[in-house]
């Protein structure tokens, strides 16, 4: 049968029944409206997920207007505690951006250096086939449920972490990160990978013939070629790590960071409890929380700063991937 | 300045040399045609003598012998497929980082008699010895400085001054320094492709290599880079001996002072440029040089 949507085919029987040049004009009308037609289909979905980021966007912002009102910009950037339960809330963002930071350094600290390592050995050593088995496995960490990992964070690791440091608390920071570290191996490395593959031979045969061997290659010629595809495998680690909910939910205790002016740095120490904004937003939606009122409000404000933090992240890893393209 | 030094080698003792002169006019002595009449041939740098070479099952080089001059450019010509840079990257061993490669007979290089194609031979060591321009440039992703020194650092040199001053002498050496010498730390893919072509012509003299291939140096570059390279090309024979893949007839009687012709991977014609090029012995080199097919 003729299919519809296939112009060509769908012009073939006209053309026998009608004189030529009338046929002919037919069927460049049909492809005409066809391919208008395409166009406005795909233009729509395109458009669409347009419309749904600027839906979020509009839902972040409206919502966080009442909040602001009432709280202020100032106090939410400067106040040291954040505790919406209490009878006298307060609503300082510091200590929940604190935790989001902490745990993403950890988590980072992990996955940058053996992701790139992974990422190295799989492009420059590893044997064609040992390749393609070792990728889809590594992805398949990926692949795991978030909540599977917070619970590895929480039963397993810090279990684990508490025989070497027995004073660590059962929920820590520190527990998740490197969880969540683990979790992110797989899109430093694949990323990774694929841009230091794409960095063409002749580079190679460039280094070995000067005498370069396979590391030297690998590590002083391949990986700097490739650092625009790595630098956007790692903006994307940072991403999903700011980004994480159920690891550091569930491992890192919800507790928000309690900051002392004259100590700041203790708040640094991932051996301790702490909330990200991630786990207060999840926290307030299991919560018996009113819409409308204020502590529901402050869940956008929350969103609304992680939404800045993100973006700020996916700018810096435009202007880096523009930094260093390489016209090979 | 180190100037002086590219090109040269470890001076052997008196007897030495009487045996390995010997080994020389032997070795040119399968070449009569060469070194008949007035013709004095220079001393042979690479000996390649009955070498294979296959890629898997599949044979690209087929029982070649060529005597490559030393300090002077030797062209390696014929048409697309006809092996012509699988031998040339035969000298460097690049076929070794590739699997299912296999070489068989003999490259041998004067006057230290290594065999570079034999097992034993480190071809880390070996490329260090002989250095490789590209078809296209490739400069690393880093400084103009860094590029050149790459491969004095992989040599193991560490002064700061001396690796400076072998750099400079490179870049002068390939005709680049009163172009770069203002701007050494920027990175080398700010340059023109026939600056980078230098580039990496400067990259490879660094080591002080006693061999310098070249594969299509300029099938990338306009005529006016081409011009350059090529000029540098000849005067890079004073210190090093040269050995040059081309596709292009008139470069190669430009640039070579002896040329040999592939067919199908095999040597058709090794001779004086001159003489390939006005005088071809065989009737293939003939049809070949004036077009006929290729």
């Amino acid at each position: 049968m003729v299919q519809p949507r296939d112009a060509a085919q769908a012009a073939k029987p006209v053309e026998r029944s009608v004189p030529r040049a009338d046929a002919a004009a037919s069927m460049r009308f049909r492809r005409a409206v066809v391919d208008r037609a395409m166009q406005g289909v795909l233009g729509l979905a395109a458009a669409s997920s347009i419309a749904v980021t600027l839906g979020i966007v509009y839902i972040l912002i409206s919502e966080s207007v009442p909040f602001f009102r009432a709280v202020g910009l100032k106090t939410f950037l400067t106040d040291t505690m954040w505790t919406p339960q209490f009878a006298v809330p307060r609503y300082g963002i510091v200590p929940l951006l604190m935790g989001t930071l902490v745990t993403t350094m950890v988590a980072l600290a992990v996955a940058l250096p053996a992701g790139s390592i992974i990422a190295i050995w799989l492009s420059e050593f590893a044997p064609a086939r040992l390749r393609e088995t070792v990728k889809p496995v590594l992805e398949l960490l990926a692949a795991v449920p978030t909540v599977v990992y917070g619970y590895f964070a929480l039963l397993f690791v810090t279990p684990l972490l508490q025989r070497l440091w027995p004073d660590l608390p059962t929920f820590n920071m520190l527990g998740a990160g490197l969880v969540m570290g683990i979790m992110i191996i797989p899109y430093v490395s694949s990323l990774s990978e694929d841009a230091m593959r794409a960095v063409p031979m002749l580079l190679r045969e460039g280094s070995f013939a000067v005498g370069g061997n396979k590391i030297v290659t690998a590590t002083r010629v391949v990986f700097p070629a490739a650092l625009s595809g790595i630098a956007a495998a790692y903006v994307l680690g940072i991403s999903r790590a700011v980004g994480e909910t159920m690891i550091v939910a569930v491992a890192a205790g919800q507790q928000p960071l309690i900051l002392d002016p004259a100590r700041p740095l203790d708040a640094m120490n991932p051996g301790q409890p702490g909330a990200t904004i991630t786990a207060f937003i999840v926290s307030v939606s299991l919560g018996d929380v009113q819409h409308g009122e204020i502590g529901y409000q402050a869940i956008f404000a929350a969103g609304l700063t992680l939404f800045v933090a993100t973006l700020g992240f996916n700018v810096a890893g435009y202007l880096l991937r523009k930094r260093f393209r390489q016209a090979y | 300045m180190v100037t002086a030094g590219l090109g040269t080698m470890d001076r052997p003792g008196a007897e030495q040399v009487e045996v390995r002169e010997a080994a020389l006019r032997e070795a040119w002595s399968a070449w009569p045609g060469v070194a008949s009449g007035r013709h004095v041939p220079p001393p042979i740098k690479a000996d390649v003598r009955s070498l294979s070479f296959w890629y898997g099952k599949v044979q690209a080089v087929k029982n070649v012998s060529i005597p490559i001059a030393d300090r002077r450019v030797t062209a390696l010509i014929g048409p697309s497929g006809c092996g012509k840079t699988t031998l040339l990257r035969c000298f460097n061993r690049m076929h070794d980082l590739y699997r299912n490669t296999r070489y068989e007979g003999q490259i041998v290089l004067h006057p230290s008699g290594t065999d570079i194609i034999d097992r034993g031979v480190n071809p880390i060591e070996m490329r260090m010895r002989i250095g490789m321009v590209f078809q296209k440039p490739n400069p690393f992703p880093k400084s103009i400085f860094e590029n050149v020194a790459f491969g004095l650092r992989m040599k193991g040199f560490r002064g700061r001054s001396e690796i400076a001053d072998r750099v400079e002498a490179a870049i002068r050496a390939a005709a680049l320094w009163d172009e770069v010498s203002d701007r050494l730390r920027k990175p080398a893919y700010d340059l023109s492709g026939g600056q980078q072509q230098r580039l990496c012509i400067a990259r490879a003299l660094a080591t002080e290599p006693e061999m310098v291939l070249f594969d299509e140096p300029t099938s990338a570059l306009d005529p006016v880079a081409t011009a350059r390279i090529e000029e540098l090309v000849q005067s890079l024979k004073e210190r090093v001996t040269v050995l040059i893949v081309t596709h292009n007839m008139q470069q190669a009687g430009r640039v070579s002072d002896f040329t040999a012709f592939m067919y199908l991977g095999e040597m058709v014609e090794f001779d004086r440029t001159e003489k390939v090029f006005q005088n071809p012995g065989k009737q293939l080199t003939e049809q070949y040089i004036s077009g006929r097919f290729g």
